[in-house]
């Protein structure tokens, strides 16, 4: 599939390949079974300028573009999806939101740390009782006396990067308003916390399914003061901004998702090349061969999505095209997701008995690959938006 | 001050390795990669630029889609890159390669602080010879099989590996060293190099830009400057499995083998 990648693309991918296959496969089973957080290598990808691929090198971005920042998680993903979330995660919902609606104090402050990998970031929306209901948000910020300080109450959950992130952004309630029909709502607004300020805490990491080295943790503020210049963007547009966040963040996920069919087909293929039954290998059969030849042209399917949506992105970013890319990001992740799940299922099945086993590891793939139907918006959710944009 | 890095794009021998009917290699069969001992070298001079802000300069002969590795050297972190091309230069065996590179060299300009970097040796051809004798006939001293590398001013201390234990060097600058990947850890190519990667300047020279060089004469350079000839390559026959001896009588036993294959 030729997108006309450019020929800084080309070398980005290239490197990507290099790093993924020469850092990151060889961590990635250690990675899954004692819950490690990938540390040396987010540093790496930090001096190699994979933490700030979009932005511009004036905020110390690598100037680079939306599709090269996707195919970075891909590759990754390839090898390791907990590594590849750990990059989407920092840059598409903590250093993107601030790219694109923070002020330029905010750009200058964080940024330039974020890109080098310095810091970490995170973002936190979802609560015990929000999920795919995000308006149910509980947290709340409430302006000090002074005027001086916000003050922050309330708890989120499941927020990727937590336990080793120095930077989140996180909604909450400001206020309430009536709408135009007359109903009392909810004000959300958007801020940046940061790890040390007073009253913050990180909960306990959940024991999950899949990227199980990607740290997943609660977050707390128990009365904690965050001076008022960290609002990031407009009082009361908070939601707005978590929704368009999570239009970026889905396309980090589905190149995610979209890597890992990838890397579970790539160890399928050298699987059945190796693999005798009945005197020949198994990639001999008709059913294989079928088996491999729809898995492919979904995956590619899935790819075409993907890369559309991330130029999509830039083309927005860049201001060459005005308009969102909320439908296109949707299906992207709707149809990545799913294949990574399907694929990573019917791969196992090809490895037989020693694809259970975790001496091989298309079963980690298989169980990585869920959370990507889940994560940023579930796949009921991209359906909602794709179909919401149909009826409109 | 300069570090002047000599690469060269080889078939990827990891893979499969195809040999024409003529036996010659089908490079063009074979993916291409960036000599590995090559990026020792590169990364060597990599680190001279950390330490002492020199210009790396990135040079190799090659046809013209070597551009490709040359700018995957420069997102690396070279300054810039020189690539030596032309038909006359085809056909060069080890001896006209050296004579070639030389001269692109002498045209780059090697002043009193510079080093050359190479690679110990190529793994398509194994000779680890071009090098050597590019320091030769730049005049200039060389050090091989270099491992560990100190610089103060124009004297350069170096370690070089040998078979049987290590051997420590003082030389003066300029000289050239050749490179064995116990030296360094190469780094990767990084998103900032990447993106001005085909911004920083490339310089071609061909036989014209060359030609004026009195190391470069019809009968230096090219297959008729190449005093050695491939008569043919070829992947070695695999040796047979072993056979274990048992028993209290193994020497009888090989004795016995041996007088039946008439070796003994």
């Amino acid at each position: 599939m030729d997108f006309g990648l450019t020929k800084e693309q080309t070398l980005a991918r290239k490197m990507f390949e290099q790093f993924a296959e020469e850092k990151v496969k060889p961590l990635a089973k250690e990675v899954d079974a004692e819950e490690k957080f990938p540390e040396e290598n987010v540093k790496l990808m930090g001096k190699l300028g994979m933490m700030g691929m979009y932005f511009p090198k004036e905020y110390g971005g690598a100037g680079s573009d939306v599709l090269t920042y996707a195919m970075a998680v891909e590759e990754l993903s390839k090898k390791c999806a907990t590594t590849g979330v750990i990059l989407s995660a920092h840059t598409s919902l903590c250093a993107s939101p601030i790219y694109e609606h923070g002020t330029e104090d905010q750009k200058k402050k964080y940024l330039p740390k974020l890109c080098s990998g310095e810091w970490l970031g995170a973002f936190g929306l979802t609560e015990p009782g929000a999920g795919t209901d995000a308006q149910g948000q509980q947290t709340t910020a409430v302006l000090s006396e002074d005027g001086e300080n916000w003050i922050l109450n309330g708890s989120k959950i499941f927020i990727t990067n937590s336990g080793y992130a120095d930077v989140f952004i996180i909604i909450a309630v400001t206020g309430t308003f009536l709408n135009k029909r007359g109903r009392k709502q909810k004000e959300i607004s958007a801020f940046i916390v940061e790890r040390t300020d007073k009253g913050f805490s990180v909960g306990k990491p959940e024991d999950k399914m899949g990227i199980r080295g990607s740290s997943t943790c609660e977050l707390i503020m128990q009365d904690c003061v965050i001076p008022k210049d960290r609002l990031l963007g407009v009082k009361g547009k908070g939601f707005q901004l978590a929704m368009a966040t999570l239009d970026g963040g889905r396309i980090g996920i589905a190149s995610q998702a979209l890597g890992i069919a990838e890397g579970a087909l790539d160890e399928t293929v050298a699987y059945v090349k190796e693999r005798k039954q009945f005197g020949r290998s198994i990639a001999q059969f008709q059913n294989t061969q079928f088996e491999l030849a729809e898995m492919k042209a979904r995956v590619d399917a899935a790819k075409f999505l993907v890369y559309r949506a991330a130029n999509k992105k830039n083309d927005i970013l860049t201001g060459k095209i005005k308009g969102r890319y909320s439908v296109e990001a949707a299906e992207a992740k709707l149809i990545a997701a799913r294949t990574a799940s399907d694929v990573t299922r019917r791969c196992l099945q090809l490895f037989g008995g020693y694809g259970y086993t975790r001496d091989y590891p298309i079963e980690r793939m298989m169980r990585d690959a869920k959370i990507t139907e889940i994560y940023e918006g579930t796949s009921e959710v991209m359906m909602m938006v794709i179909s919401g944009a149909m009826l409109r | 001050m300069k570090a002047i890095v000599c690469v060269k794009q080889v078939p990827d021998t990891s893979g499969n390795v195809a040999v024409k009917e003529n036996g010659q290699l089908d490079r063009a069969s074979m993916a291409a990669i960036t000599n590995p001992d090559d990026l020792n070298a590169l990364e060597a001079a990599l680190v001279l630029k950390e330490n002492t802000g020199c210009e790396v300069v990135v040079v190799t002969m090659g046809p013209p889609p070597a551009e490709g590795m040359l700018r995957e050297c420069i997102a690396r972190g070279a300054d810039r890159a020189v690539l030596i091309s032309g038909r006359e230069f085809g056909g060069s065996d080890t001896f006209a390669t050296s004579q070639i590179i030389a001269a692109g060299i002498n045209a780059i300009g090697v002043e009193k602080e510079d080093v050359v970097f190479c690679g110990r040796q190529a793994i398509d051809g194994d000779t680890a010879q071009v090098g050597p004798q590019i320091a030769e006939k730049l005049g200039i001293p060389q050090v091989s099989y270099v491992t560990d590398i100190e610089k103060d001013g124009d004297k350069l201390t170096v370690t070089r590996a040998l078979e049987d234990g290590f051997m420590k060097v003082e030389v003066e600058t300029p000289c050239l060293l050749t490179c064995i990947k116990e030296l360094n850890e190469p780094r990767y190519m990084n998103m900032y190099d990447i993106m001005t990667a085909y911004e920083k300047p490339l310089q071609v020279l061909d036989y014209p830009a060359l030609k004026d060089d009195p190391l470069i004469e019809t009968d230096t350079i090219g297959l008729k400057g190449s005093p050695t000839n491939v008569w043919k390559s070829f992947t070695p026959p695999q040796k047979g499995a072993g056979q274990m001896l048992e028993g209290t009588d193994v020497a009888k036993q090989l004795a016995g083998i041996l007088a039946n294959k008439h070796l003994i």
